[in-house]
């Protein structure tokens, strides 16, 4: 298969590598660090301690960040779901729905929030909400998570299923199984792995999102991220760096689960 | 993200032909009115008047596109020149989301070609290793170089400690820091993609090269870049587009004095000093200018795909 | 193969069209209950297409398909009672051994303890009992073939289609394979339908062989007829190793046709139905049946000189050059009785024919 790649490997790119990793990992690991330190200021290192930790759950901005962490975990939960159940039943008529005139504009809709910038589609959807009059709050952060959600759910989803090769529905219908059985008790579970990463991927671009929140969010509903920068355009405090480390953890956390289920049950 | 990516890949069966048109009307419908239609809208209000507390008059106007392009004094009756605040940074955003990308291939490649070239075992955990930060949030990311990059920040504190240098560096506040920003954020886009591309890419043609008496340094320029060029592109895309609108790091880094597209956009819809029209103008022209980047690309991109196969 | 009843599958000028391209150009056969039936030919020749006509896969643009009398080219696959082993099995990777084979049977609305159940016998049929609950990528080849075959076979079809189901194995297995499966056949009495584009495939395991190309059918018939009368130049040159004469019609008598090669020499053959005096034809003549004398001081017969002689273990292969301009290849059985017959590259030889062994091929 490949045939000794390693002997056309350059001794430089290992440095290269590592030099990567070091850009990559050096800021996370410093704030990491500096969230455990007992300081009140950012600057000195004062000894180990979670006070900070403490501090983000109990401390005068506790309220803030409490109900911060509720509408971001709430929106990206309902904001993945939605999108996972509308890209997987997209990718189904855009992978198994054979070939049609659409196809190609389709596939550019739905990758038009990965392709324009960011702060584009922000200006849009406030536009959009607007003009309809809707007033902005938790349900216009909701709607728009829902729709830039849609083609980072769809990727993982639509590879999955381009690896299933379409014999074994066919098999399943040669068995005397209906199309709609076919489908759930052959396709889906076969694809299930890609449907929980797609998932799992739209989930963290809703948490982590900040600009279109920024946008589309109203006086007054936070999200983690936006109460996270409003704090920061003060000066970075300790109890940021604690929340920005909890935040981090369990990004990596998802991504580790993501990254081992879209690894189970590669079979062909 | 490579190779059919422009397309989608092809259809793998016609088993839900019949219901093609319920199955994707969901995407059609949450992308078609939260997406498309907001596009056009965005259209339409760049050529609004400006309403003064934020958002606009229904009247045709075409004052958003004039300010942007033509400078007519201070009290708007000198004769209109071309005016060169807007066109400046957007031809910086331009730069430095050039200059980011450039880096990030500088990196990226030889990381993307090292990880490519371990064994299969090590290569599934150097890919995990590159994905972590890729999904970390990018506010946090900005914000730990900001803590990183400060006056008195770890990164002067060792370089002093080191002697090489006596006074704190500035970064913060200076191009310098949103360069190094923006090609802290988005080196995972680069790598990724060109990783997939490599990792494809069959070994035995370099076993061909060598055996016909190129050295490594050509085997690289004249077989491996070329056959992995959808790959580069698909990253210099993806970090060059994200740059380009970018608004936290020239935010966090750069401050009032560095602005850039991303900055001058979001002012525009922040507050009284604001002015959609104008806002939607200038959303509007970077709208075309990542089109048509996007449009060549593609074309280069297919061009290469044809040559690959 | 009673005339009583109605043909397992009677296929009736079906014809399949992609657009502008024609796959299959009015097929008509008919296959008979309990018969191991093989569509034979080249990629992309249309066999795959007709089995999967057949199976439900593909629409019938024109035609129709009857099963025991009954049409069945309109009904969707799961209405049909017919199974199909795939090329690459598509065992359902996220389902056991026995679920997979039971799969049909539960679906067919038997309880999954009845499916179950069922599904063990066909796993004894097929001597994979202990690996029942594995998953299938946890099998070899052989096995995982095997459980495709215990699958379609679980149901009970009427008619088993087995689309190439032994391409991806290895040799060995192969040959094991086909002597299993003609087994299976005789033991369960269902009608098999086998595509392949391997002749000795087909020639070891079918009752009867249609040979296709390019969407026609271009002979059916057992594999004795395929093989030693072949009806045209591609089943000829398709099915074995054939040496082809380019010869000239001087005279049909008595069922016999005269022929001259360019040199002038004559051969005799069976005439054929459509083939009359002056015709420029060909004649097929198989190597194992051609043999080299001496040759004799008058010069009679087909002279030329030996040019190699290839060993292929049980046979050796001599090319020769005739005088008249072609090259035939003569093969001879590796034995004491071959070795006097064999003759060193460069000699003078004559070519013989044994009785009956040139064909006249229309085309």
């Amino acid at each position: 298969m490949r045939v000794g790649a390693d002997r056309f490997a350059f001794p430089g790119f290992r440095t290269l590598t590592f030099l990567c990793l070091f850009i990559l990992y050096a800021p996370l690991l410093v704030v990491t660090v500096y969230s455990f330190n007992d300081s009140r200021s950012i600057t000195t290192w004062e000894g180990f301690s979670l006070r900070w930790y403490v501090d983000v759950f109990v401390g005068p901005d506790s309220a803030k960040f409490k109900s911060a962490a509720f509408n971001s975990f709430s929106i990206a939960l309902i904001a993945a779901s939605v999108a996972t159940a509308v890209a997987t039943s997209a990718a189904l008529a855009m992978v198994r729905g054979g070939r049609f005139k659409l196809r190609t504009a389709t596939f550019g809709l739905i990758s038009l929030p990965i392709l324009v910038p960011e702060i584009v589609t922000a200006v849009a959807i406030l536009i959009f909400f607007n003009t309809i009059g809707f007033t902005r709050g938790y349900m216009t952060i909701l709607i728009a998570h829902i729709a830039f959600c849609i083609p980072f759910a769809y990727l993982p989803i639509s590879a999955r299923m381009q690896g299933i090769e379409g014999s074994f529905e066919q098999a399943a219908m040669d068995l005397y199984a209906t199309r709609a059985q076919a489908f759930r008790r052959i396709l889906l579970p076969m694809m299930m792995p890609g449907i929980f990463a797609g998932f799992l991927l739209a989930f963290i671009i809703s948490l982590d999102d900040f600009i279109i929140t920024n946008f589309v969010k109203g006086a007054g509903v936070e999200t983690l991220p936006t109460a996270i920068f409003g704090s920061v355009k003060q000066g970075i405090r300790p109890n940021i760096m604690a929340i920005s480390t909890m935040l981090l953890a369990f990004s990596t956390v998802i991504v580790t689960l993501s990254w081992f289920i879209s690894r189970i049950d590669r079979t062909k | 993200m490579a190779g059919g990516a422009a397309s989608g890949g092809d259809a793998t069966s016609d088993a839900y032909a019949p219901a093609r048109g319920w199955l994707l009307l969901p995407a059609w419908l949450v992308l078609g009115l939260v997406v498309l239609v907001p596009v056009f809208l965005m259209l339409v209000y760049s050529f609004l008047t400006k309403e003064f507390r934020g958002g606009v008059i229904w009247e045709f106007s075409l004052a958003a596109y004039d300010q942007f392009f033509i400078d007519r004094g201070l009290f708007g009756d000198d004769p209109p020149r071309i005016e060169w605040a807007y066109i400046q940074i957007f031809w910086r955003s331009i730069w430095q989301a050039g200059v980011a990308t450039l880096l990030c291939l500088i990196i990226g490649f030889p990381t993307a070609y090292f990880i490519a070239t371990r064994p299969a075992q090590q290569r599934n955990i150097w890919v995990f290793l590159i994905t972590i930060p890729y999904w970390v949030n990018l506010l946090i990311r900005t914000v730990s170089m900001r803590f990183i990059l400060r006056d008195q920040g770890p990164l002067n504190d060792f370089l002093q400690w080191v002697g090489v240098i006596g006074e704190p560096l500035t970064i913060i506040n200076t191009n310098l820091g949103v360069q190094i920003g923006l090609f802290y954020s988005y080196l995972p886009f680069m790598v990724l993609p060109l990783y997939a591309a490599i990792e494809r890419y069959n070994f035995a043609l370099s076993e061909a090269a060598a055996d016909l008496y190129a050295p490594r340094h050509k085997i690289l320029t004249r077989v491996v870049l070329p056959a992995v060029k959808p790959g580069l592109i698909a990253g210099c895309i993806l970090v060059f587009v994200p740059s380009l609108g970018s608004f936290l790091a020239p935010d966090l880094l750069g401050g009032a004095r560095n602005f850039m597209i991303g900055s001058l956009i979001d002012e525009q819809f922040k507050g009284s000093a604001g002015n959609w029209p104008f806002g939607a103008a200038a959303s509007m022209i970077l709208l075309t200018l990542v089109l048509l980047v996007l449009m060549v690309l593609a074309r280069q991109q297919a061009r290469a795909a044809r040559g690959a196969g | 193969m009673s005339s009583e009843r109605p043909a397992a599958i009677d296929v009736r000028d079906a014809v399949k069209r992609y657009g502008d391209f024609t796959a299959l150009k009015t097929i008509s056969l008919s296959i008979q209950d309990n018969e191991f039936f093989t569509l034979l030919g080249p990629s992309g020749c249309g066999k795959t297409t007709l089995l999967r006509m057949i199976a439900g896969f593909e629409d019938v643009t024109e035609g129709a398909i009857y099963l025991h009398g009954k049409e069945i080219a309109k009904l969707p696959p799961n209405k049909r009672p017919v199974n199909t082993v795939f090329q690459n099995y598509a065992l359902f990777p996220h389902l056991s051994v026995l679920d997979n084979v039971g799969f049909g049977l539960e679906m067919l609305g038997r309880s999954r303890t009845q499916a179950r159940a069922r599904a063990g016998e066909m796993l004894e049929l097929v001597q994979l009992s202990q690996f029942a609950h594995r998953k299938p990528a946890q099998l070899s080849g052989g096995q995982q073939q095997r459980v495709a075959l215990a699958r379609a076979l679980a149901p009970q079809p009427k008619v088993l289609l087995l689309d190439e189901p032994l391409s991806a194995l290895d040799l060995k297995l192969r040959k094991a394979m086909q002597i299993e499966l003609k087994h299976l056949q005789r033991e369960t009495g269902i009608t098999f339908i086998f595509v392949t584009h391997d002749q000795e495939e087909a020639l070891t395991m079918s009752d009867r062989i249609a040979v296709m190309s390019s969407g026609e059918l271009q002979q059916l018939g057992n594999a004795r007829d395929i093989y030693e009368h072949p009806r045209n130049m591609f089943v000829a040159d398709f099915i074995g190793e054939t040496n082809l004469l380019a010869v000239t019609v001087d005279r049909i008598e008595a069922g016999r046709a005269q022929c001259h090669l360019g040199g002038g020499q004559s051969l005799g053959c069976d005439a054929v139905e459509g083939v009359g005096a002056g015709a420029k034809v060909h004649l097929s003549i198989r190597p194992e049946r051609l043999f080299l004398t001496d040759t004799t001081p008058e010069g009679e017969g087909l002279t030329g000189r030996v040019v190699e002689n290839i060993y292929i273990g049980t046979d050796i292969a001599s090319l020769v050059d005739l005088d008249v301009g072609f090259r035939v290849t003569i093969r001879t059985s590796n034995s004491e009785r071959g070795a006097k017959r064999l003759f060193e590259p460069g000699a003078q030889v004559v070519v013989n024919m044994e009785q009956g062994a040139a064909r006249l091929l229309v085309d």
